[in-house]
């Protein structure tokens, strides 16, 4: 009895070197059919990578600025009038647990703002006045380009803060002892000015005095106009939900809450439609990448038909022949979506490094290009390496 | 080891038709013994390559039995038909059939890719079936640096580097000028000495007079047989 010969198995290596001498033998087509892959892949991870680094981005500004600010201002009364929050209020919220500091704004709707006295009363250039405590500048996080912050002594006199925008439009690069600007009708010593403050923009076209200096100079009557919160950034959802209440017992209703963190987020989300098109786009360039794999692998088939017949004489099976082609077709596609991975990654680091963020690909988006990548080369490689098993070995040594 | 005796391919009333009605082999019967040189000779399209195709396994008879190394071919699924290739059988072919772009070494460490052996020692012996070939210095050229002869002394390294017991040349010597051609068949005959049953199909009258066996073909049959005595 003899037994039945059994034929070798091809080892993984070995598969991935027959595929790597076959593509080394038609360089510019195995680089143009891996053109296509590279494309997509490299599309969706740059589409993927930069609004995932913006994101990354959002929330370390957001991480920078706190996400545990809210505000509290008076709505509109059942008379569409604006309404005012009781004088009360702050106190009331400070005795709230988890409430780290809160401080109130009052408008001064009638103070206008003038760089100074001769420029004719409708150029006031949409600058608004505000009265504020010294504690405002803490709880919203903001900071000063230059000079210093209401203490204090200076809260009582006629001295003023600008935001940013208010310095721009008034000419102001930095604040000096000696500079003053028409305000409400008298001077003001300008002795400070905000960076941006991303959490309140208000306050970047807006001229700050104290508070008693509003009571005293400009006839201010204490109306809180707004109130700033800042909690536990554990408690922060807590904190709302009972800051209407506290802040008005008599009427929460016209108490309007807000998480002026949440106004950035949203933002920043708008363009999910952009980021879906540029998808949209990457898997069309996805899909004709697979096609050319296949048409490649085709050609190579029909091409290569007395190689097919040979290794059949060496002992080749016909599965053999087929991880043969297969394993060609899925190294064709990895080297197009190696390349689209690097090119993806490459667009998302100098973008991000341009804007300034963090550069950020996620390693799902990576996984998933590997894998879309494999997917399409198994199945663009399928139909071309059962055709190739099936040639017969005779045949097949006659094309030569 | 191979016995000297007994028959390593057996060709039983094979026919072989093709699809048109071709009939290329027509009721062949044919023994071939272990060990034995023989050449097959025959005007063209008298059916030499395809009883050399069905004996080497790479084609199936449409009728008829064939036997090889003891194994009846209708008996065996295509992957053990493949096996029995790899390890028993190698094929020198005219037009060399070597990999553009490969070594002498890898294309011959090839002829042992499907027997599971593994790679180092595939190419260990690669280069001791090139030594035996004389083309020792000639390891890393590639296939367009070598000549003519040079390219079937490879390709027949790569037909002998797994000790087949059947060795199966459809006109070696073909594409070769006479002296190149002198040394292709030197080899074979060096190999056939050393054991190996050597199966010819050639044009030429002196080479084949010059083997011990001459079967000839004509018109898909098997019309002379005559085994010279031996010297
Ligand atoms: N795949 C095929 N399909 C149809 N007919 C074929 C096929 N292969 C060979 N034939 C025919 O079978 C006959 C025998 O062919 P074969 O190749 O065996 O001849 P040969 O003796 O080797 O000729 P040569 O000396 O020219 O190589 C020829 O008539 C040929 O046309
Ligand atoms: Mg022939």
């Amino acid at each position: 009895m003899t037994t039945s010969p059994r034929p070798g198995k091809l080892s993984p290596i070995d598969i991935l070197r027959l595929g790597g001498y076959a593509l080394r033998a038609r360089p510019l087509r195995v680089a143009l059919s891996a053109l296509g892959i590279a494309i997509g892949i490299a599309a969706m991870i740059a589409v993927v990578g930069i609004s995932t680094s913006s994101r990354a981005e959002l929330n370390r500004r957001l991480d920078a600025l706190g996400t545990n600010l809210l505000t509290a201002g008076p709505g509109s009364n059942l008379f569409g009038e604006a309404a005012t929050l009781p004088d009360e209020s702050v106190a009331m919220i400070g005795r709230i647990g988890p409430v780290q500091t809160v401080t109130a704004i009052g408008n001064l709707p009638d103070a206008k703002v003038y760089r100074n006295d001769r420029i004719p009363a409708p150029q006031s250039g949409g600058i608004g006045a505000y009265a504020v405590r010294t504690n405002l500048l803490t709880t919203v996080g903001a900071t000063l380009a230059s000079g210093t912050w209401l203490n204090e002594a200076t809260i009582e006199y006629p001295a003023v803060v600008l935001g940013s925008r208010t310095a721009q439009r008034l000419g102001l690069g930095a604040a000096n002892e000696d500079t003053q600007i028409w305000l409400g009708g008298r001077w003001f010593t300008v002795i400070g000015i905000l960076d941006p403050v991303p959490l309140v923009p208000r306050l970047d076209l807006g001229a700050l005095i104290g508070w008693p200096a509003g009571q005293r100079y400009l006839n201010f009557d204490g109306a809180i106009s707004s109130l700033y919160i800042r909690t536990d950034p554990d408690a922060v959802e807590a904190v709302r939900g009972v800051l209407a209440r506290t802040a008005n017992p008599g009427r929460p209703n016209e108490v309007e809450v807000s998480r002026p963190s949440e106004a950035l987020a949203a933002a920043a989300a708008v363009d999910t439609a952009f980021t879906g098109l540029l998808l949209g786009l990457g898997a069309v360039a996805l899909l004709v990448g697979g096609i050319g794999v296949a048409n490649t692998m085709v050609i190579s088939v029909l091409e290569r038909r007395s190689e097919i017949g040979l290794r059949r004489s060496l002992g080749a099976t016909r599965g053999h022949i087929r991880i043969q082609f297969l394993g060609e077709a899925l190294l064709l596609s990895v080297l197009g979506g190696g390349t689209g991975i690097v090119l993806g990654t490459g667009v998302t680091a100098v973008y991000a490094t341009l804007q300034a963020w963090p550069t950020v690909v996620p390693a799902w988006a990576i996984v998933g290009g590997i894998t879309a990548t494999l997917i399409i080369g198994g199945v663009a490689g399928l139909y071309p390496a059962i055709r190739a098993a099936r040639v017969a070995p005779t045949e097949a040594l006659a094309a030569a | 080891m191979n016995g000297s005796s007994g028959p390593i391919v057996t060709l039983r009333a094979v026919t072989r038709e093709y699809s048109g009605g071709v009939v290329a082999l027509s009721d062949v019967n044919l023994d071939i013994e272990n060990g034995e040189l023989l050449a097959i000779v025959g005007p063209s399209g008298s059916g030499k390559s395809t009883m050399l195709n069905v004996m080497g396994t790479l084609d199936r008879p449409s009728s008829g039995q064939v036997v090889v190394d003891g194994f009846d071919l209708a008996d065996l699924s295509d992957r053990e038909v493949s096996a029995l290739r790899a390890f028993r059988i190698g094929f020198v072919f005219q037009q060399f059939h070597l990999a553009p772009g490969t070594s002498a070494l890898d294309n011959v460490a090839d002829g042992l890719l499907y027997t599971g052996i593994g790679r180092k020692e595939r190419r260990e012996r690669a280069e001791a079936a090139l030594q035996r070939v004389d083309l020792g210095h000639r390891l890393t050229h590639r296939p367009h640096e070598l000549s003519g002869g040079e390219k079937q002394r490879t390709a027949i390294a790569r037909a002998v580097v797994r000790e087949p017991t059947l060795l199966l040349a459809d006109e070696p010597t073909g594409a070769l000028d006479s002296h190149s051609g002198e040394g292709v068949m030197r080899l074979l005959l060096d190999l056939n000495e050393t054991g190996t049953t050597v199966v010819v199909i050639t044009h030429e009258r002196m080479v084949a007079s010059s083997l011990p066996r001459q079967v000839t073909m004509l018109d898909g049959e098997v019309v002379d047989d005559r085994k010279m005595a031996v010297a």
